[in-house]
C-alpha cells in the first residue's frame, strides 16, 4: 500500500493571469503502515499535495504511484483509489448534510456499494472509534457542537475503511482537550488497524508526538523529510520559514547551552522529563 | 473545477481602461450598447468593430480570455440566429425546401443579430474585466445617487450588490471544496439520469446553503460590531473624482456615438432591409 510521488508539479490556473506554482518537483515515498506528519506554513502546498493522493487534483506533470500502479495511467479507477485513500478535509464538519448523524456517516459506505446492513455496521464502528456518544447517532448533525460535528465528519470517512487515512488539520479550531482526544484516537486507530496515516498540521507539538516521519513543506517544495528528531535539529532553519520546533527542543538546547549534559534530540515532554532527570541524577 | 467561469470576472492588468473612473465605464458601456441599435448598415458595423477592437487592445485583456466569456451564451446566440434565419420573410428567397425557407432578409438579419449580440456581450464583459466589483458598485451608487431624493435606498442597494459580488468567488471556492469532500466520500455527480443527478446535488447544496447562511450571519455581526448603520452620513475612504483622462474618455465615446450614428445612417455603404 505504498504511495510514491515522482517529480510531481502542480500549477494553479495555468495559462491565466492567476497562474501560481503550488507544488515544485515533489519526490516522496510513503511506505505502508507509516504515520507521517506533513508540516508547513499556510500556503506551503500541504493541502494541494494531499489532494493529489486520492486523485482529486491531477498533477500538471510528474507521476504518482499507489501500490506500484501509476494512477495517471489511462483507465485507472479513481473510484477504486478513493475507496482506499480516505481524505478528511480541513473543517470536515462543513460537508455534513444528511438528516441525522447515522445517515451521514453511511453516505461513504453506501457509495461503495455496500448493503444497508453493512453500512450501518461500519457506521457504528466508525462512530465508536471517534468517541461520539450513542445518544447523538439519530440527531441532526447541525444540532451538534463543533467538536461533535468534527467527530461525526471524521467518522464519515473512517466508515469507508480506508487503507490510507489522510487528515488535513483535523484539530484546527478545537480546544486542547478536543485536539488531544482526536489525535489520540487517530493514533489508536493507526496502532490497531494497520493503516497508513498522513497527518497535515502546522503544530509541531501535535505531529512530534505521533509521527514516525516528518515532511516539512516550504513554498511548494519538500524542505525536510526525516524522523522528527532529525528534523527538529534544524530548528533555526525552521524558524526562518515561519515554523518552529516543539518547545521542549528549545528548552533542551538552552539547558545544553548552560552546560547541563542533556540530549537535545528529544521531541515530547515526557521524553524531555526523563532526559532531564537522567542528566540531573547522574 | 468551477473556477473556469470568466463572465463577470475581473482581469487584473495595467491599462488606461482599468484606471478610468467606474462611472465613465458604466456610462460608456451603456452608450455603446445603445449605439449598437442606431444603425443597420455595414459601415456602422465597421465603425463599431473598430471602436471595440481598439478599446480591447488598449485594455490589455487577452482576446482569448474575452472569447472564453462568450461560451456560456452560445446557446442563446444559436437560438436567436436560427429564429431570425428561418422566420424572417423579406427579400429574395435563397433556399426553399419543405417548410424551410431562407430569404435574403432573414440571412442578413440573422448575421446582424449575431454580431450585435456578440458585441453586446463583449462590450459589457469588457467593463467587468477592467473594473473591480467594488469600483463597479461605487460607480453605480454614485450614478444612482439622485434617486435618493425619491427615497430609493441607493446606498443599501449598492452595499447589497457589492456583498453579493464579493461572495461569488467565496461561494465558488466553497462549492469546489464541498464537491471534493463528497467526491472523496465516493459521491458521483456525473452518471445517472436527470433525477439521479439532481438528487446527487443534495450533498453539495445542503452544506453550501448552511455555509452561506453562516457567512451571512457572521458578516452581519461583524458589520454591526463596527457600527455600520446604513448610508446616512457615511463617507468614503476613496471617493470618486473625475480626472483629465475621464473627460477625454467621455469625449471619445460621445464622438464615437455621433460618428456611428452619422456614418451608419448617411454613408452609401449600406444595405437597407425594409
Amino acid at each position: 500500500m505504498s504511495i510514491k510521488l515522482e517529480h510531481l508539479n502542480y500549477v494553479y490556473s495555468q495559462g491565466t493571469a492567476y497562474e501560481k506554482k503550488a507544488l515544485n518537483d515533489i519526490c516522496i515515498e510513503i511506505p505502508h503502515g507509516e504515520f507521517v506528519g506533513i508540516i508547513g506554513h499556510t500556503g506551503s502546498g500541504k493541502s494541494t499535495l494531499i489532494q493529489h493522493l486520492n486523485g482529486l487534483i491531477r498533477a500538471t506533470s510528474g507521476e504518482l504511484y499507489y501500490n506500484g500502479e501509476n494512477i495517471y495511467r489511462e483507465g485507472y479507477s479513481m473510484r477504486g483509489l478513493r475507496n482506499e485513500v480516505g481524505l478528511v478535509f480541513q473543517y470536515p464538519e462543513h460537508q455534513l448534510f444528511e438528516i441525522d448523524v447515522m445517515t451521514d456517516v453511511c453516505f461513504g459506505p453506501k457509495n461503495q456499494g455496500l448493503t444497508a446492513e453493512q453500512c450501518k455496521e461500519r457506521a457504528l464502528e466508525a462512530l465508536r472509534l471517534v468517541g461520539l456518544k450513542e445518544k447523538y447517532y439519530n440527531v441532526s448533525p447541525f444540532e451538534l457542537s463543533g467538536g461533535q460535528k468534527r467527530r461525526a465528519a471524521i467518522a464519515g470517512v473512517l466508515a469507508m475503511r480506508p487503507k490510507v487515512l489522510v487528515l488535513d488539520e483535523p484539530t484546527a479550531g478545537l480546544d486542547p482537550k478536543g485536539r488531544d482526544d482526536i489525535l489520540d484516537q487517530i493514533a489508536y486507530l493507526h496502532r490497531e488497524s494497520d493503516i497508513t496515516v498522513i497527518l497535515v498540521s502546522h503544530s509541531m507539538e501535535d505531529v512530534a508526538k505521533y509521527a514516525d516521519r516528518l515532511i516539512v513543506m516550504n513554498r511548494g517544495a519538500v524542505m525536510y523529510n526525516d524522523e522528527p528528531k532529525r528534523v527538529f535539529e534544524h530548528y533555526q532553519e525552521l524558524e526562518k520559514v515561519g515554523l518552529a520546533a516543539p518547545q521542549v527542543t528549545y528548552i533542551m538546547h538552552d539547558l545544553a547551552g548552560r552546560g547541563i549534559p542533556v540530549r537535545t534530540d528529544v521531541t515530547t515532554v515526557a521524553e524531555a522529563a526523563d532526559e532531564i532527570l537522567r542528566a540531573v541524577g547522574s | 473545477m468551477v473556477r473556469d467561469i470568466t463572465i463577470g470576472q475581473y482581469y487584473p492588468a495595467k491599462s488606461v481602461v482599468h484606471r478610468l473612473d467606474p462611472r465613465v465605464k458604466l456610462v460608456s458601456t451603456l452608450l455603446y450598447l445603445i449605439s449598437l441599435f442606431l444603425f443597420r448598415s455595414i459601415s456602422g458595423y465597421l465603425v463599431a468593430t473598430v471602436f471595440l477592437v481598439t478599446v480591447i487592445r488598449i485594455s490589455r485583456v487577452p482576446f482569448s480570455f474575452i472569447v472564453r466569456g462568450l461560451k456560456p451564451v452560445v446557446l442563446l446566440l444559436m437560438i436567436t440566429v436560427l429564429f431570425n434565419l428561418f422566420l424572417t420573410r423579406s427579400g429574395d428567397v435563397l433556399f426553399h425546401a419543405w417548410i424551410i425557407t431562407i430569404t435574403e432578409g432573414g440571412l442578413v438579419t440573422a448575421v446582424y443579430m449575431a454580431v450585435r449580440l456578440i458585441y453586446l456581450i463583449i462590450g459589457s464583459s469588457l467593463m467587468t474585466f477592467t473594473t473591480t466589483p467594488n469600483e463597479l458598485t461605487d460607480g453605480i451608487e454614485a450614478l444612482l445617487h439622485p434617486l435618493n431624493k425619491i427615497r430609493v435606498p441607493v446606498h443599501e442597494v449598492a452595499m447589497m450588490m457589492s456583498i453579493a459580488l464579493r461572495f461569488i468567488p467565496i461561494l465558488l471556492e466553497e462549492t469546489d471544496k464541498i464537491m471534493k469532500a463528497q467526491i472523496a466520500r465516493g459521491a458521483d455527480f456525473e452518471s445517472g439520469n436527470i433525477i439521479q443527478r439532481a438528487k446527487s446535488m443534495i450533498p453539495i447544496l445542503v452544506p453550501l446553503f448552511v455555509s452561506a447562511f453562516r457567512r451571512a450571519n457572521d458578516l452581519a455581526m461583524a458589520m454591526e460590531a463596527r457600527c455600520y448603520r446604513g448610508g446616512e452620513g457615511r463617507t468614503k475612504m476613496k471617493p470618486l473624482h473625475y480626472k483629465h483622462r475621464d473627460y477625454t474618455a467621455y469625449a471619445i465615446v460621445i464622438i464615437y456615438v455621433i460618428a456611428v450614428f452619422a456614418i451608419g445612417r448617411y454613408l452609401p455603404l449600406h444595405i437597407w432591409i425594409f
